[in-house]
């Protein structure tokens, strides 16, 4: 420090950061415009952005496959959601038989693919139980996938929010003459299903990506969600515009249910001041 | 009404209170005061069991807590409990957090929760805050309706640990107005409190705890105005005036 300070006095410390920012600003741009010199553009704009083939994909993207991406997403979160608090309630449990089944189940689903999930729940179960039907065919199927999927880890979140709740709520309500369980339901999670509203919604997220894998379960043309819809068209087509506008699709959900969430923490974090 | 025969309590090995026997009596007010880490909020859960005691007996009205096959949840509801940090139910508003047991609990309709908790929020004099959530209100506020959350219960005896002790100076007049109202109304009250002057006025006996047992006990005059014990002159002193006890009190501890 003192040397290199001694050998350029004049190079402050402000001018040395301005240089080097300038540096990483001027290599950008070189690595910027040469991607673009490179690129046949009539090629990407042929395949990417192809208006005749978007116009073709129009509504069936929005009615089949952003409508089943959501049937699958909702009912999905739902089974979750109720299937988390029950797993979290267990957790929490004084009976250790509901604590061990609840941590060997969180712990099973938490260290397993989706993936795996899904074909199990659509090629397995059928094998396993002949003649079962799940209500509501691949619907059922997804939303079971996905619920038991995404139960162990909003468990887990809900846990935390439970536990997050101060210990004198749940000793006022007992004071009150409410038993264990009435406390629980009626002043602790309440307040703990508050707490883990941020974290749920980027649960919610993460289900809503994953809902793609409902193509593992054989479903039918009308049953196709975005990500199935859009790469069969884009085979069909041999263009990738669909593609494209299917990851529009997503990211305009996605997005602000991020930002929501983000805001729905910091939120929360000032509050708790 | 509140009856405690050879009451012990541990944590780990930790002897938190070692035999401790004592009564009060239907309309009593009974103040217990005593240093920090003496066991009085032990004592004072261990009444409705909020905390198991390690052995002993507690009968509160006439029911043996302390019977394994006593039905604490019944029991619980006759004895009110008013926490040092109030722990009202922040997502709830105040008409519901004084509402909901009485829904919940005692199975009371809509209209009559609503009717008892309006009477008992005048008492505390909070009728206009009824919409209010608890984070919009102040502390002293918090604590009043805490106490008519108790209250509207309907219980037969009232418990308070350091009601006033998380409060700003000025809003604890407020509290010790509504429980010295309560007193006159003749409730049966046992509070843990530092305020000497609160003490000395509503009690009609003050227990000195020390160490996890009762030194001292007698009226308010004797225990406070005259203690025997030199442990009840010497922390007497600090409280009733800080300031000068700990010139002197810095060798001892
Ligand atoms: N749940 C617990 N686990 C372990 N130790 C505890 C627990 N509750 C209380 N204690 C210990 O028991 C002792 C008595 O505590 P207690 O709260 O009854 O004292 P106190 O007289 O109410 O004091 P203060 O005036 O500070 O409120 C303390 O040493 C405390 O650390
Ligand atoms: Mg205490």
């Amino acid at each position: 420090m003192a040397t290199a300070e001694g050998a350029a006095p004049r190079l402050t410390r402000r001018r040395r950061r301005q240089l080097v920012l300038g540096g990483e600003y001027a290599i950008f741009l070189v690595v910027v415009i040469a991607l673009l010199g490179s690129a046949d553009w009539h090629e990407i704009h042929a395949n990417f952005a192809n208006w005749s083939i978007a116009k073709q994909v129009f509504p069936d993207i929005i009615t089949v496959g952003l409508r089943n991406t959501l049937i699958f997403t909702i009912t999905g979160f739902t089974l979750g959601l109720a299937g988390g608090l029950v797993l979290a309630l267990m957790r929490l449990s004084s009976a250790a038989p509901y604590r061990w089944f609840a941590l060997t189940y969180i712990e099973a689903f938490r260290g397993l693919p989706a993936l795996l999930i899904f074909v199990f729940v659509g090629t397995g179960v059928p094998l396993a139980f002949p003649g079962t039907n799940l209500p509501g065919g691949v619907y059922g199927q997804a939303a079971l996938s996905l619920g038991l999927v995404s139960a162990a880890y909003m468990a887990e979140t809900i846990r935390a929010g439970i536990e997050a709740v101060p210990r004198g709520q749940m000793e006022a309500a007992r004071t009150l003459g409410m038993s264990q369980g009435k406390a629980m339901r009626s002043i602790v999670v309440p307040q703990a299903l508050r707490i883990v509203i941020p974290p749920l919604t980027n649960e919610l997220v993460l289900l809503f990506k994953d809902s793609s894998l409902a193509l593992f379960l054989g479903i039918t043309l009308q049953e196709r969600e975005l990500s199935k819809y859009s790469s069969d068209v884009a085979s069909q087509q041999g263009n990738s515009t669909p593609i494209i506008i299917a990851a529009f699709c997503y990211l305009i959900i996605t997005i602000p249910l991020s930002y929501l969430a983000r805001r729905l923490e910091a939120r929360q974090k000032r509050g708790q001041r | 009404m509140i009856e405690v025969r050879d009451l012990h309590k541990s944590f780990g090995d930790l002897k938190v209170l070692r035999g401790i026997d004592l009564e009060v009596a239907a309309g009593e007010v009974v103040c217990v005061i005593g240093p920090s880490g003496s066991g009085k909020s032990t004592l004072l859960r261990c009444v409705n069991l909020l905390e198991a005691p390690t052995s002993g007996t507690v009968i509160v009205d006439g029911a043996e807590l302390t019977d394994p096959e006593c039905d604490l949840d019944a029991v619980r509801r006759r004895i009110g409990m008013v926490f040092q940090q109030f722990n009202l139910f922040p997502h709830l508003s105040v008409l519901a957090n004084v509402t909901i047991a009485q829904r919940r609990v005692l199975r009371r309709s809509a209209a009559e929760a609503q009717k008892v908790a309006r009477a008992n929020l005048e008492r505390v004099g909070l009728a206009d805050k009824i919409d209010a959530y608890p984070a919009q209100l102040s502390g002293g506020q918090q604590q009043r309706v805490a106490i008519a959350r108790a209250l509207a219960m309907g219980p037969s005896v009232m418990l308070f640990d350091e009601p006033t002790s998380a409060l700003d100076p000025e809003l604890v007049g407020d509290v010790l107005g509504v429980m010295r109202r309560l007193a006159l109304d003749g409730m049966t009250m046992m509070v843990v409190t530092h305020e000497m002057s609160f003490a000395r006025e509503v009690a009609d006996r003050v227990v000195f705890m020390d160490g996890g047992v009762i030194v001292e006990e007698g009226p308010a005059a004797e225990v406070i105005g005259a203690p025997s014990s030199e442990r009840a002159r010497t922390f007497l002193s600090r409280v009733l005036d800080p300031a000068a006890a700990q010139v002197g009190e810095v060798e001892e501890a």
